[in-house]
């Protein structure tokens, strides 16, 4: 039997590369909703490594658990971005990052 | 190669795939519709890994609701979302030193990961369908973990008000120059004796 996807080290690594993707497009990207976007799938990687590390320890759900508290913080997150950004665009007329300079003269 | 593999496989290279979507596209919508990807493979490598409640979770809230809460602010702001930005970001060049750091770190660190547990990958044990049920999350999530479970409801109740309170408009809504005649503004017309002969409604005319 393939032992590919039945060892945690394979979910690991893809989500490393997840969470690597998020944090590239997070620095590189100037939109501020391709930013936020990024953050979540961040958010995503993180939730897939705590459900494999969870799937070795039977009987036990912390890791599922952590999991769905993470999630709400995710969802409170993105209304409360998206919020920023309307606000942001109200200020600005523009929704990049390097806009929001009004802290830096 | 059973169907379990082929599962995880077209699973993690939908992830994969939406992933990078979401960072290269131009247009915010794709960038969404990248997400949307990442997150229905994610759910169902969640289903892979035996945690059912979490696979329907991640899909009601994640592609039920911030996805879609993603692309109705896109479609708000219009083609100001999606504008642009090469100008701005040919000179991030930190912003790119400190990606490539990033990439480079945690591909070392998973692959020395990968590489001391190789001589022994330990495969998943055997559990039964209770591991992830709705039964035994929901045991866990009210007796062990009762109270980040209560707190969690004061944080969406912040999160709406404060949500709302940003997004509101400050302008005061202009308010209707209410007619000063009395009788006029509860009634429309010339009731009293004195209004006789004044035209009716709108602006009083000397």
């Amino acid at each position: 039997m393939n032992i590919l996807g039945n060892v945690v080290e394979h979910y690991v690594l893809l989500s490393a590369v997840l969470f690597a993707l998020g944090g590239i497009g997070f620095l590189v990207r100037r939109n501020v909703l391709v930013q936020l976007m990024c953050v979540e799938l961040m958010l995503n990687a993180v939730n897939l490594a705590l459900v494999a590390f969870n799937r070795r320890h039977v009987g036990d759900m912390n890791g599922q658990v952590f999991s769905f508290f993470i999630i709400a913080v995710a969802a409170a997150e993105a209304a409360v971005g998206l919020a920023i950004v309307l606000s942001f665009y109200r200020l600005k007329q523009s929704v990049f990052s390097d806009e929001a300079d009004q802290l830096r003269h | 190669m059973t169907a379990g593999n082929v599962f995880f496989a077209v699973c993690s290279i939908a992830a994969l795939l939406g992933a990078m979507g979401t960072v290269l596209a131009r247009n915010p919508i794709r960038g969404a519709m990248g997400l949307l990807l990442t997150i229905v493979g994610i759910a169902g490598l969640f289903l892979k890994l035996n945690a059912q409640f979490l696979a329907a979770i991640q899909l009601i809230v994640y592609a039920g609701a911030v996805v879609v809460l993603f692309v109705f602010v896109i479609m708000l702001l219009g083609p100001d979302a999606g504008a642009n930005d090469n100008k701005t970001e040919a000179k991030a060049t930190v912003s790119r030193a400190l990606a490539g750091i990033l990439m480079a770190g945690l591909s070392i660190a998973t692959l020395v990961l990968l590489l001391r547990s190789a001589d022994k990958p330990q495969r998943f044990g055997f559990v039964g369908p209770e591991h992830g049920s709705v039964e035994a999350v929901g045991q866990q999530l009210f007796t062990k973990a009762i109270v980040p479970f209560e707190l969690t409801t004061a944080l969406l109740i912040v999160a709406v008000v404060g949500a709302i309170a940003v997004a509101r408009s400050r302008h005061q809504t202009p308010k209707v120059k209410q007619n000063p005649n009395p009788t006029r503004r509860f009634f429309g017309g010339p009731l009293l004796p004195r209004d006789a002969g004044r035209p009716l409604g709108g602006e009083e005319t000397p």
